[in-house]
């Protein structure tokens, strides 16, 4: 099937980027301290920070979306960012 | 008069999958999973209720009902939450209006999740079901997240599987089969203590009966080429999917945000697709925020989809579903949030009420509307489009 084969060819390019980046962030690997503080974290922590400060009405969106478009997945809730509580 | 009304009941159901069904785990994964913002990672979701209006009224479609959420602690390291949800449908469609007649149905989902926290990580597992009278949607999930990097990245990878059954009204003994397994995998980032920045990637493979056992596709017509005739859809039996996406939001000088996300998919069934949003919230006050967004979405078709077929089975897989369609949409968002800290009212510690009102709207480059008054040659109907408004009445209460 040529179109999971293109599919496939995708993701084995994707998917090693991605753990590079995925290894340079994390604290075992790097040499490098984090630099934003704790302390630091109060505008991160503001709910106008958060991609997904409504909770259901924003999971909600993904579901009309979903129902209309053939496009699906990573919508944020993976660590993307979610902030669904 | 008999023969009638079976078709009434049968072709009356065709826009089913408009609503909703097939697709719910997919949307609840992020919902239900009760993963934190980037920057809270390792800790448990607060104690709340979450209960939601939501309204979809567009393209002879509406859609409304409400979800309630509630989440309770059990001791420091679980969280337990459960929700119900409600679609009351009234369809009158255009793909219901071209060989049927409006209908009305409802479906309802229930969801069972707990939430364990373990020294830096937060395990979810979840369970939903999902029910109308002729489909039944069950989902199982697992995600697991975990901080690193002095709580600055995030790292999630989560998994679920699903198991459809499809049926068909006025035909009892038609059931089919629809398996769902999806695979993600997220990281979050804090940049600086102003920026956040998320990746996250999605794979999806379907397997068993993906298409809508109401609806049909058209070709033209052997005898009389002024006119068409009807045949069943046809899909293949898998489907593999994959999205990534990138997204940042970035706090402003002032107390306010600006947002950006790009997402983009590609599938076994030829279809690609790009989204773009761009967002903006305005803090006016500590209690009152404005917020605004534009979302554009553009795909192309699916490699056996057709707006009008040459001739009767032309080909092994056949579709005219719109959603399979190139297509465009546009959506214009707003909303104004109110946020009371610390309330004054008894066992409440913070309230948040939030209405939200989304303008969307779809543009269809081959799918063309059957419907459309006046006389047409089959393939030179207009070109089908329409909007919708969706309003969001949220309260969320913690306690």
């Amino acid at each position: 099937m040529p179109g999971r084969t293109k599919v496939m060819r995708r993701f084995t390019i994707i998917m090693p980027l991605l753990l590079t980046l995925l290894l340079s962030a994390t604290a075992g690997c790097s040499p490098v301290k984090p630099w934003v503080k704790p302390y630091e974290r109060d505008r991160l922590a503001d709910p106008i920070m958060s991609l997904s400060r409504h909770g259901r009405a924003d999971s909600y969106m993904h579901h009309v979306y979903q129902a209309r478009e053939s496009a699906r997945g990573a919508e944020g809730g993976a660590g993307g960012g979610c902030g669904c509580n | 008069m008999e023969q009638k009304a079976a078709r009434e009941v049968v072709v009356g159901v065709t826009d089913r999958n408009q609503a909703c069904h097939g697709k719910v785990a997919l949307w609840l994964l992020p919902a239900m999973a009760g993963l934190c913002s980037f920057a809270q990672a390792a800790t448990l979701p607060v104690d709340n209720v979450d209960v939601l209006y939501h309204r979809y009224d567009g393209g002879g479609m509406v859609i409304d009902g409400p979800s309630v959420l509630v989440r309770k602690s059990a001791g420091p390291q679980v969280s337990l939450s459960g929700q119900y949800y409600v679609d009351s449908v009234s369809a009158a469609s255009v793909d219901v209006l071209a060989t049927a007649s409006a209908y009305t149905e409802e479906r309802t989902e229930y969801t069972l999740g707990v939430d364990y926290l373990y020294e830096r990580a937060i395990m979810s597992l979840g369970f939903t079901n999902s029910s109308e009278n002729d489909y039944e949607a069950n989902t199982l999930y697992f995600t697991v997240s975990q901080e690193f990097f002095g709580g600055m990245s995030t790292v999630t990878l989560g998994y679920a599987g699903g198991w459809d059954e499809v049926g068909k009204v006025g035909n009892d003994s038609f059931s089919e089969d629809a398996d769902r397994r999806n695979f993600q995998l997220g990281l979050s980032q804090v940049l600086t203590r102003n920026t956040l920045v998320g990746l996250d990637l999605e794979v999806v493979t379907d397997e068993g009966f993906l298409q809508n056992p109401y609806r049909q596709n058209r070709y033209l017509d052997p005898n009389d080429a002024t006119s068409f005739l009807y045949q069943p859809e046809r899909y293949p039996e898998t489907r593999t999917s994959t999205s990534v996406a990138a997204r940042a939001i970035y706090h402003l000088p002032y107390r306010a945000s600006i947002r950006g996300e790009y997402r983009y998919f590609t599938d076994t069934w030829g279809i690609n697709a790009h989204t773009v949003e761009l967002g903006y919230a305005h803090g006016l006050n500590d209690r009152w925020t404005l917020e605004g967004s534009v979302r554009y979405y553009r795909q192309g078709e699916a490699d056996f989809y057709s707006d009008l077929f040459p001739y009767e089975n032309s080909q092994t897989h056949l579709a005219r579903d719109k959603e399979l369609s190139s297509l465009s949409g546009t959506t214009l968002a707003t909303g104004a949030v109110f946020e009371w800290k610390q309330t004054s009212l008894p066992g409440i510690k913070r309230l948040q009420f939030s209405l939200l009102l989304d303008w969307l709207n779809f543009d269809y480059d081959n799918f063309r509307d059957v419907t459309a008054p006046g006389n047409y040659l089959p393939g030179e109907e207009p070109l089908y489009s329409f909007d919708a408004l969706v309003t969001r009445a949220s309260l969320i209460l913690e306690y």
